[in-house]
């Protein structure tokens, strides 16, 4: 796609674009050139030095027992967290499309936990489910069962990947609620005067038709689970008990900046590249198909 | 048998085939509100903890209806706070939100207006590096963006805050759409009435984009609040800190009590913000979220 019409001169378009070149080339193409770059080496411990050691990190951290463990940690939670976001808010969605009046009252309700920010979600979690004060883990108490997210490996998962699911609802009620009412009516309709019950007009007619919406929620939900629940993780577990909440982008952090280990961080930064370019390419592809519906 | 057939009374309204009457109309409210129940609770818990005094709280159940103790707590919360008081991180989060959001819409437009009105040599390589942009989280070049911030002395600074989250193209990407649906018949006009590239831009493009900015400008300032990795990284001042992440600084380190009732103020201070910009300008904030999807 091409204008017709343009205007002529050189200087000004290039200064029109040099705010952004600098900034995009100070802030983002070299620091990501610099973790490619480092991820070919490794440091010595005093960071005065360090030898070039070619795939070496990525050898290291491919046969690393807790990088892998991390990759199938990520995985784990993603599809947990997709599941827990997606699943309440279309069933919010069903119920609100059914209603004439009122469907913009719980709208706005409903908007409000998109707002909150992960870090902050992480601590209203932590604030129930916390195992001195906890309002919830208090009452599970009560019902005899010992709730303890800080020993516990499966809860402390459980914990995050409803902290990090919880304000993703929103986002998916208004997706899923926009394309609900794009369905035709009449074709609802028609499929109840053919004698169709709710469940059975939901499951053969509805969903099919917003499946597109579906599968673009579907893989932005995957992405926002990888890269942007950082905040939900390290105000509730800190990537433990052990490792066990430690998703692959946590470990970047951990290792670059607690642990000092900059080589392997930088790769892991690369391998993350790599994780983002393929999502990336999948989304565009769901997109092309949305916006044929 | 043919009552199927008995002609409907006139003054009953026609019922459209789907919606739903009577009980099952009820059944379907109270679901909603349940719905809405649960997803608030956290909130509401959050509220009524930032209403009570600390034994309250440490003496579990805690009350799930509020106390009285909201002045006291959200003074202390605003004017002492824990390391630092909370209004100065709220007065950091403000000018990050609005920085990163005004910076990225203003490189933004200038860029894409150059990309959309003018050929110049570069233009396809400009094209595909805001492309890439587009793909890589802050999160995953976090140790040298780091060192290159450091290397500028924009530690602890709002530069140092702003600048590396203006490095995408999402906005300009976006921009770029629409400034392709303006009517070429306007550019033209522009052209033969001799005003000048800068000129247009003011006049015509710009009022154009009105609803545009707007919705992003929703977008962003929530994305920009809301940032806790970066902040946390580059602000080891704690006057810099801000409020989302100055919440975790607030916990004590090892076994001490946290003080629940102001660490949960601060809670709701660092909500309120983007609460209310998203509930107020709910059209915009919608019609935001689906064109940066797009």
């Amino acid at each position: 796609m091409e204008k017709r019409v343009t205007f002529r001169g050189l200087t000004l378009p290039l200064l029109l674009v040099l705010p952004q070149i600098l900034i995009s080339g100070v802030f983002f193409f070299y620091p990501a050139g610099q973790a490619i770059w480092q991820s070919l080496f490794i440091p010595d411990p005093f960071g005065l030095s360090s030898q070039y050691v070619g795939l070496g990190n990525f050898e290291f951290l491919l046969s690393d027992e807790y990088y892998r463990a991390s990759f199938i940690t990520t995985a784990v939670f993603s599809i947990l967290v997709t599941l827990v976001c997606m699943l309440p808010a279309l069933l919010l969605a069903l119920l609100a499309d059914r209603l004439i009046k009122g469907a913009g009252t719980y709208r706005t309700l409903l908007i409000w936990p998109y707002a909150v920010a992960p870090a902050v979600a992480g601590v209203l979690w932590l604030f129930m489910f916390n195992t001195r004060v906890g309002v919830i883990s208090w009452y599970l108490g009560q019902l005899g069962y010992d709730w303890n997210h800080v020993l516990n490996d499966k809860e402390a998962m459980g914990l995050v990947v409803v902290a990090s699911a919880w304000g993703r609802i929103s986002y998916n009620f208004l997706f899923f609620f926009a394309a609900l009412q794009a369905v035709p009516k009449s074709v609802v309709e028609a499929a109840a005067i053919d004698g169709a019950r709710f469940w059975q007009r939901t499951f053969s007619i509805v969903l099919p038709l917003i499946s597109p919406t579906m599968f673009f929620l579907l893989v932005v939900n995957v992405v926002y689970s990888f890269f942007e629940t950082f905040g939900v993780i390290h105000t509730i577990t800190s990537g433990g008990p052990q490792q066990a909440t430690t998703i692959l982008v946590y470990k970047v952090f951990a290792d670059g900046f607690i642990g000092q280990d900059l080589g392997s961080s930088a790769a892991q930064s690369v391998i993350l590249l790599f994780v983002v370019g393929a999502l990336t390419v999948i989304q565009f592809k769901f997109v092309e198909k949305r916006v044929h519906y | 048998m043919f009552s199927i057939l008995k002609p409907r009374s006139t003054n009953e309204p026609l019922p459209g085939m789907v919606e739903k009457r009577g009980a099952s109309l009820w059944l379907t409210h109270v679901l909603m509100i349940l719905g809405v129940l649960v997803v608030f609770f956290p909130i509401w818990l959050a509220f009524v903890a930032s209403t009570v005094s600390q034994p309250e709280i440490v003496s579990p159940p805690m009350p799930l209806l509020p106390g009285d103790q909201f002045l006291e707590n959200y003074k202390r919360a605003l004017f002492s706070g824990i390391n630092v008081p909370v209004a100065t991180m709220l007065f950091n989060s403000l000018i990050m939100a609005l920085g990163i959001s005004f910076g990225k819409i203003a490189i933004s437009l200038l860029s894409a207006f150059a990309i959309v009105y003018f050929r110049f040599p570069g233009r396809n390589v400009f094209f595909w590096m805001i492309f890439i942009t587009l793909m890589l989280p802050v999160e995953v070049r976090i140790v040298p963006t780091y060192e290159v911030v450091a290397g500028f002395g924009m530690l602890n600074s709002y530069s140092g805050l702003i600048f590396p989250l203006i490095a995408s193209a999402t906005a300009t990407f976006l921009f770029r759409q629409f400034f392709m649906t303006i009517p070429d018949e306007l550019a033209e006009a522009a052209r033969v009435d001799g005003a000048s590239p800068m000129r247009f831009f003011f006049d015509i493009v710009l009022p154009m984009s009105r609803t545009n900015i707007a919705a992003l400008f929703v977008i962003l300032f929530i994305y920009g609040w809301n940032q806790y990795l970066w902040p946390l990284l580059i602000t080891t001042d704690p006057d810099m800190n801000t409020i989302v992440m100055g919440i975790k600084q607030m916990f004590p380190s090892g076994d001490d009590t946290a003080d629940w009732p102001v660490i949960m103020a601060t809670s709701m201070l660092a909500m309120i913000p983007p609460v209310i910009v998203v509930v107020s300008m709910q059209k915009l904030f919608i019609r935001g979220l689906v064109d940066s999807e797009k």
